[in-house]
């Protein structure tokens, strides 16, 4: 017990000092707008990626309607701040909670099905939202909730997203994470061991979902709009790319995956032609010579390099 | 009179909505015939359909060919494409974890969407009406002759479907293969020349929808595939996916449907109706309407 608490310390310290290199970096303007731009979605990117890990890497139930989630945060923190003139931090919570409870709205008669079916009906889903949204004239309908006031910055979004990882870690090693892990395992098998299957599936898409509108609030935020056309299908789709690139089930993975598919996307900016082909010509590469994704299940630690294979961190803890 | 016009506007929604559907029918019958061999919801077939409609453009502007000509031209170009996207980017990965080869497939359609971009810029471009259009009108209802063309071309390639998949020996090692993969291995079937097959007759198939969209909107763009490739995955989950009739009454159901929404409702709300067929069958029938429920076994 004592030997997790020195290591979270030893990783909260970590933050700091990493925290306090890029702001000031930022603040002596060493950085330039358009890689802070990137920082900003690079964070917002991992939110997504790790908050959907959650429900495909860890609890194994495969959903495709992320974009939905990032919807809907967007729009009620929007709604709270523009509409109601609440401050920012109300927007936050609210957007999370709002889109916690569409999620577990959704996922409480749609986790019963399985693999693609469920992926299909994700999406399905995904797209509805996005469509009710688009004729919702209270909210701008087809063009937009436009005047949202900027709030966000590179230290809300570090500091949200460390509380989201910290967050999902510690849910993972928590008694109710390892039903999730159990059930992506053998959902049969887990049942017969007595574990409640829907409850633990609901609870992990609820707070996938949930953590997916936080990144929305701080995504419309730092836009200053927030528009349908930015949550297609085609927003859930890169986000799961992120998590599948990185490895599923892979904290780590996740985050390599945000950081590296927003940085190549970035990076590519200057060729706006071949940007796409590019990328998808690297997504597919990779997915042919490293399907598992660059992490597979495994964690970044420095475990990895000291026996030449990597040790899953939440096994470690358990042991002890 | 309020029902009369009420019926008449049914009768003329209902022609609308049933060469719409052929044309998803058309789409979905690629998606189940994938799913059903290789168990991949191949996201890159709506973009097969959209180099189909562009094919098709390339042969009637470039070559000058006529209706049937160009139509036979993009089915054959798509068929190969679909061999080659089959043989470089799914064949490798046989035995990877399904999630991957469903990345795979993502990264595919996005290959082909913005190449196309890239080839053809991305402004929609003029389809030539290959063939003068008429506008029937039969006791107040409007049919014109493009849909009639596309109601026609669909039938005739469905049968020839039916014909291949229940007739010939090809057909028949498809079948097999669908339903027991290694099972059909053992029987000396060259599964990989079959997957093969069921690429190129799925994306023949795509490529038709596209001339036969482009004929009847005289519009398409490399970004045309999108929407429409959903929409088909969506009718050959309604079908029961796998099933081949089961995706040509889906896809009809499909385009009943989404024009019926259109006509007495709201257009904004046609997506959103199709989804939300999708999420009722998955719920109450996830076997689709002519699948059968299998249990699963521990």
């Amino acid at each position: 017990m004592n030997n997790i608490r020195k290591r979270d310390l030893m990783s909260l310290l970590g933050c700091f000092a990493l925290f306090a290199i890029l702001q000031l970096l930022l603040s002596f303007d060493i950085i330039g707008p358009f890689w802070e731009l990137n920082m900003i979605l690079i964070g917002i990117n991992i939110i997504l990626a790790v908050s959907l890990n959650l429900i495909n890497g860890y609890t194994g139930q495969f959903s495709i309607g992320h974009a939905g989630f990032l919807a809907i945060g967007a729009y009620t923190g929007a709604i709270v701040t523009v509409k109601l003139g609440l401050p920012f931090e109300l927007a936050l919570i609210v957007g999370t909670l709002c889109a916690g409870l569409v999620g577990f709205m959704i996922g409480l008669p749609t986790l019963r099905l399985k693999g693609d079916y469920l992926a299909i009906a994700t999406l399905g889903l995904g797209e509805i939202i996005r469509i009710c949204i688009l004729n919702i004239e209270y909210v701008g309908g087809a063009s937009g909730l436009m005047g949202i006031p900027r709030e966000t910055n590179f230290a809300w979004v570090f500091w949200v997203g460390i509380f989201i990882i910290f967050f999902i870690k510690n849910f993972i090693n928590s008694a109710s994470g390892r039903s999730c892990l159990a059930i992506r395992e053998n959902e049969i098998a887990a049942e017969t061991m007595g574990i409640d299957t829907t409850k633990y599936k609901v609870l992990a898409f609820t707070i996938g979902a949930a953590f997916a509108g936080t990144a929305g609030v701080l995504f419309s935020h730092y836009f200053y709009i927030a528009h349908p056309a930015s949550f297609t299908f085609m927003r859930s789709f890169d986000i799961l790319t992120m998590v599948v690139l990185g490895g599923l089930g892979s904290m780590s993975g996740a985050i390599t995956g945000a950081f590296l598919l927003t940085f190549i996307s970035a990076f590519l900016a200057e060729y706006p032609e071949w940007r796409m082909v590019i990328y998808s010509v690297t997504l597919i590469v990779l997915m042919i010579h490293r399907p598992q994704g660059l992490f597979g299940n495994k964690e970044l630690s420095l475990k990895m390099f000291k026996m030449g294979g990597g040790n899953d961190d939440g096994r470690t803890a358990e042991s002890k | 009179m309020e029902t009369g016009s009420f019926l008449h506007q049914f009768i003329q929604q209902l022609i609308n909505g049933i060469s719409l559907g052929s044309i998803y029918a058309l789409i979905a019958l690629g998606y189940t015939m994938i799913y059903g061999i290789i168990k991949l919801i191949n996201f890159a077939h709506g973009d097969i359909y959209m180099l189909g409609a562009y094919f098709g453009f390339v042969a009637t502007t470039m070559f000058g060919f006529s209706f049937i000509p160009a139509l036979v031209f993009a089915m054959a170009a798509a068929a190969l494409t679909g061999i080659i996207i089959e043989r470089v980017a799914y064949r490798p990965m046989r035995k990877a974890p399904r999630i991957a080869i469903l990345i795979t497939a993502i990264g595919v359609s996005f290959f082909l969407e913005y190449g196309m971009i890239l080839i053809a810029t991305p402004q929609p471009r003029t389809f030539p009406a290959v063939f003068e259009a008429t506008v029937y009108n039969i006791a107040g209802l409007v049919i014109n002759s493009q849909q009639l063309v596309i109601l026609f071309s669909a039938l005739v390639l469905m049968t020839a479907l039916t014909y291949i998949v229940n007739k010939t020996k090809v057909g028949k090692a498809m079948r097999a293969v669908s339903f027991d993969t290694d099972a059909a291995r053992l029987m000396g079937i060259d599964i990989d020349r079959i997957i093969s097959m069921t690429f190129a007759l799925g994306s023949a198939l795509a490529a038709a929808a596209g001339v036969l969209v482009g004929v009847y909107y005289n519009s398409i763009d490399p970004l045309m595939g999108m929407l429409p490739g959903m929409k088909a995955f969506v009718a050959a989950v309604l079908g029961g996916i796998g099933i081949i009739p089961g995706a040509m009454l889906g896809g009809l159901i499909m385009g009943v449907v989404e024009a019926m929404v259109s006509g007495f409702f709201s257009s904004t709300f046609r997506d959103a109706a199709a989804f939300g067929i999708l999420i009722l069958i998955l719920l109450y029938r996830p076997a689709g309407l002519l699948g059968k429920n299998i249990r699963e076994k521990v």
